[in-house]
């Protein structure tokens, strides 16, 4: 249930940008989660509807684009089938992670008077 | 107030931040590594499932690293037996009871680490809470990723939990002393699964009861302090060598 402390750590930085901004409040909050980031999607909106009452945050939707994971050799740069061994076909080198582990706030909007 | 047209609905401003929503566990993860670099002491994050096996490990490598100057902090959410045990066992040990938290995050390991003696360590354990989830997702600052897997928890944890096994730099499986009594778990089985979810297979099978396996995870652990001592020597011990 980490889920719970990511979301207090959004809120509290979503809640220094209004300040920042002068916002009277926050319209839409727009976060990336990636499919290998260990984070439950489910869980995190769960949270986030908990948490968000008496903050800046009271009416604004959460936006979360997740992100499908991706590897690649880590010499030739070639993909890796999902699901498969994370080893290069071609030269035998380990797969490294392209995208897949971002857990991001990408963008907010503020209403400001 | 939208001072354009003057219609009185507030003005909408999009803010572009594209940063890491735990930027700050990281700002305290890369603190608590600088310290550990300055000192040349090896932090070791140690994680897996409750009941595979953390304590008994760490219990059998004080036994054997004579001469090594060990310590620890475990995370438990509700008792301190974890510290307790390792205590017995000759390493001091800072208890960190993280009450509902499932994980231990930078700035609990940072806050256990102000009265407890970790500058004149060799390792540095930190006994994660019991967990193949969360404990995953939170840098520490240490300087490997070692998961205890059983042999008793079956082959696929592995591809059930990828992400706990993609951020390891080591896999010790352990309790492998039961093996022989688990009749549908193979070596090569779990071998494979990791092979699907860990980049740079590394895996050393152990037993902490009977002690097989163990001197090669003593090796692995020595190397790493070699390296470490290499790359940022330690001048308060210079007169001593």
């Amino acid at each position: 249930m980490h889920e719970y402390s990511i979301v207090q750590a959004l809120l509290a930085r979503v809640g220094e940008e209004a300040r920042r901004h002068g916002a009277t409040a926050v319209r839409r909050v727009r976060i990336s989660i990636g499919e290998l980031a260990g984070v439950e999607i489910e869980l995190l909106r769960t949270a986030y509807e908990t948490f968000r009452e008496r903050t800046p945050c009271a009416q604004a939707p959460l936006e979360v684009n997740r992100i499908e994971a991706r590897w690649e050799c880590s010499d030739c740069g070639r993909a890796l089938e999902r699901g498969g061994l994370l080893r290069c076909p071609e030269c035998a080198k380990p797969g490294r992670l392209a995208r897949g582990d971002e857990i991001v706030l990408d963008q907010l909007e503020l209403e400001v008077a | 107030m939208c001072e354009t047209c003057g219609c009185g609905d507030p003005e909408i401003v999009s803010v572009d931040l594209h940063e890491r929503i735990l930027a700050g566990n990281e700002r305290t993860a890369r603190h608590n590594r600088r310290h550990f670099a300055e000192r040349s002491v090896v932090a070791v994050n140690l994680m897996g499932s409750p009941g595979s096996g953390k304590t008994a490990l760490l219990e059998a490598t004080a036994r054997r690293l004579m001469g090594r100057r060990l310590g620890a902090v475990a995370g438990d959410l509700a008792t301190e037996r974890d510290a307790e045990r390792l205590r017995a066992a000759g390493i001091p040990s800072r208890p960190i009871t993280t009450g509902s938290a499932c994980h231990l995050d930078a700035a609990m390991v940072h806050r256990a680490l102000h009265d407890f003696p970790w500058r004149e360590l060799d390792y540095l354990f930190i006994e994660n809470v019991g967990n193949l989830v969360c404990p995953a997702v939170y840098d520490l600052g240490q300087e490997a990723n070692v998961v205890a897997l059983s042999v008793t928890e079956g082959e696929d944890k592995p591809l059930k939990y990828p992400v706990m096994f993609r951020g390891a730099d080591l896999v010790l499986l352990t309790k492998m002393d039961l093996l022989p009594h688990l009749p549908g778990v193979s070596l090569a089985a779990i071998q494979d699964a990791l092979a699907h979810v860990m980049p740079r297979l590394a895996l050393l099978p152990v037993s902490a009861s009977t002690g097989a396996g163990l001197d090669l995870w003593l090796a692995w652990l020595e190397a790493r302090r070699s390296a470490r001592r290499a790359a940022s020597p330690d001048p308060g011990d210079a007169g001593l060598r």
